[in-house]
């Protein structure tokens, strides 16, 4: 240790010392609970010995299941992307209910300027604004569709830094009234047949695509800019970096308006999937978005968690969902689940904040 | 105006609403020098250093740094100016590790085009980290642990080194011992000496007489909102100072301390 000491006082900076990073944790439990559904798959008598992630057909060229994997990774990227920015805002320790509500709202507006004029030669029957709408280059409703989360969260953003209003409270309002636009827009009706550049956003794999973009890029955010490292400090001290001179009623308003985007874009990749936007789209996407964050080691008291530990605690929700999908058991089992999940991952945290505690 | 005059109040003062919590302080710290403030709780020394260090507004006076004369309209203000303040409750992140803590809100960065979005220089905030901590003396086992999991006297030496990594003008501690173990106490009067050794100014509220009368070259004494007493440390002792401080001496305002 000698060599690696500084000053009198025997100052290291030793990266071989560096605390047991709780994305491994995670990781570990990953690989946990896909080792329970295979035990579970050779265990019980109806399974026949099938795999969940596992290729059981004697194939040549892979052991593992592409197709099921495949499904997995696509149904949690678009919430996925919800929660990468739910994941900033709770770092920042604040709280954001209205993704869902955004989703909804975002995908019904953008989807308006995606229409195609002709549906096999005859006219969309689902038009909602005259012949100047109709064919547009993709790029517009991309933008108004972004523009929508961005109004949104700056709305969010505005009234929790200056109004003082919790976060809970702010957004739970934003949720309530973005699905309220989300039905009023189309008085109800879905919104259907895009362009075909539009619906490329959504074709294939290009939301998982999306998705792996999105969490480098804010990985880098997070990690490495002083937007990351200001949100951290306000979600562990709030006064502490007001007296630092960080602006924290601003950047709080940057961090809800990219969460607002995020979840706006996460709606035109889901309305181009489905080829159609509906007011109800995205319902209790922010629940799984934070259900997504929180198990990945993101804790609700601000100041710690990770983007790797959301794309962590997002794969076990999708190996969960399928799971149970594989094991035949209904859907409400699954939520049943889901909701112990959440619940036992802030227990948890709370658990591992104590230890900490406890050693100082 | 003297050259060797790091800080000087005339008649500064503040009132919350009727109340006269510090009341026409006239005060000078030269080059180098250590002065305490002591006075019992309420007496106005926490006043006096919000006054100097923009955290609030005075009513009435004036304040000058090194000859020139300062408005400060935040602590922002104060710390570019070059007035380090380690204060009671620590100004700290829990969730950051050293390097971060000490240079929260003026990150070193560089590509500063990205706007909010700059990247962090990490190896020179370590690097200007670790001089500033060998500066100081100060003891922290890893500089990459977390606050969170730091000892009080860590803690405190964090906020500590702060004050000697930034080159700071004049340091203000406000009882950075109240809340510490013998050991820990003992860690931070150690810096403070190191600081004394490198000619580094420093205001100390404290109210732990010992630790004053090993630490300070002069002793101001508060009451009621007033400076009663300018004592040199060789020429008193503490019962001296506990006279002035509970009010038994010095009624008589004392002119300039």
């Amino acid at each position: 240790m000698a060599e690696t000491s500084h000053g009198t006082g025997g100052l290291t900076f030793d990266k071989s010392k560096r605390a047991w990073p709780n994305e491994l944790n995670i990781f570990i439990a990953l690989i946990l609970i896909i080792c329970i559904f295979e035990a579970l798959g050779q265990l019980l008598p109806y399974m026949n010995g099938q795999s969940l992630l596992f290729d059981t057909k004697g194939r040549f060229d892979s052991i593992f299941n592409e197709a099921r994997i495949k499904i997995i990774i696509l149904q949690v990227s678009i919430i996925g992307i919800i929660a990468l920015g739910v994941t900033q805002v709770i770092i920042a320790g604040g709280i954001d209910l209205s993704s869902g509500s955004i989703v909804g709202a975002s995908a019904m507006i953008a989807m308006s300027f995606a229409q195609t004029e002709l549906v096999n030669g005859n006219p969309n029957p689902k038009a909602i604004f005259g012949p100047w709408a109709m064919d547009l280059p993709a790029i517009i409703p991309v933008i108004v569709g972004l523009l929508c989360g961005m109004l949104a969260g700056i709305i969010n953003g505005v009234l929790i830094a200056y109004t003082r209003i919790p976060p809970f409270i702010a957004t739970l309002g934003m949720m309530v009234s973005a699905r309220g636009v989300a039905k009023w827009w189309s008085r109800g009706n879905p919104i259907s047949f895009p362009t075909e550049d539009y619906a490329w956003i959504g074709s294939g794999m290009m939301p998982v695509i999306w998705f792996v973009l999105l969490a480098v890029l804010f990985h880098i955010i997070l990690r490495y800019t002083v937007y990351g490292k200001h949100t951290y400090a306000i979600g562990s001290n709030e006064d502490a970096a007001r007296m630092s001179g960080i602006k924290v009623a601003r950047h709080k308003v940057l961090v809800y308006t990219i969460a607002g985007m995020l979840a706006s874009f996460a709606a035109i990749i889901l309305s181009a999937k489905n080829l159609t936007a509906q007011s109800g789209m995205g319902l209790v996407y922010e629940l799984d978005a934070i259900a997504m964050a929180v198990i990945g080691g993101v804790s609700l008291a601000g100041g710690r968690g990770s983007i790797i530990g959301t794309c962590l605690g997002m794969l076990i929700f999708g190996v969960i969902i399928s799971g149970f999908t594989y094991l035949k058991l209904d859907a409400f089992y699954q939520e049943m689940v889901k909701g112990f999940i959440i619940v036992a991952a802030v227990v948890l945290d709370q658990w591992r904040q104590k230890k900490a505690a406890a050693k100082t | 105006m003297q050259d060797d005059i790091v800080l000087k109040t005339e008649d500064l003062t503040k009132h919350y609403g009727g109340v006269h919590a510090l009341d026409g302080a006239n005060f000078e710290l030269k080059k180098g020098e250590h002065v305490a403030i002591m006075g019992d709780n309420g007496a106005g020394k926490s006043t006096f250093v919000r006054q100097i260090t923009g955290v609030e507004q005075r009513t009435r006076g004036k304040i000058w740094l090194y000859g020139k004369e300062v408005n400060f309209t935040g602590p922002i203000d104060a710390r570019e100016a070059g007035i380090e303040t380690v204060f009671q409750t620590l100004a700290l992140a829990d969730d950051l590790d050293v390097p971060d803590n000490l240079f929260l809100g003026r990150e070193l960065t560089f590509w500063n085009w990205l706007g909010p979005f700059r990247f962090l220089d990490y190896k020179a905030m370590r690097q200007a980290t670790i001089a500033g901590l060998e500066k100081t003396a100060v003891k922290i086992p890893n500089i990459k642990n977390t606050i969170r999991n730091m000892s009080g006297g860590q803690r405190q030496c964090v906020a500590i080194a702060r004050t000697a990594t930034f080159h700071s003008r004049l340091t203000i501690m406000d009882e950075p011992t109240a809340a510490l173990g013998v050991q820990e106490t003992e860690q931070v009067e150690n810096i403070i000496r190191q600081l004394k050794s490198v000619g580094e100014p420093l205001i100390l509220i404290s109210h732990n007489m010992r630790q004053v009368m090993d630490l300070v070259d002069r002793i101001i004494v508060f009451r009621r909102g007033r400076i009663v007493a300018n004592l040199k440390r060789d020429e008193t002792d503490g019962q001296d100072v506990v006279a002035y401080i509970t009010g038994a001496k010095g009624d008589d305002v004392a002119d300039v301390a």
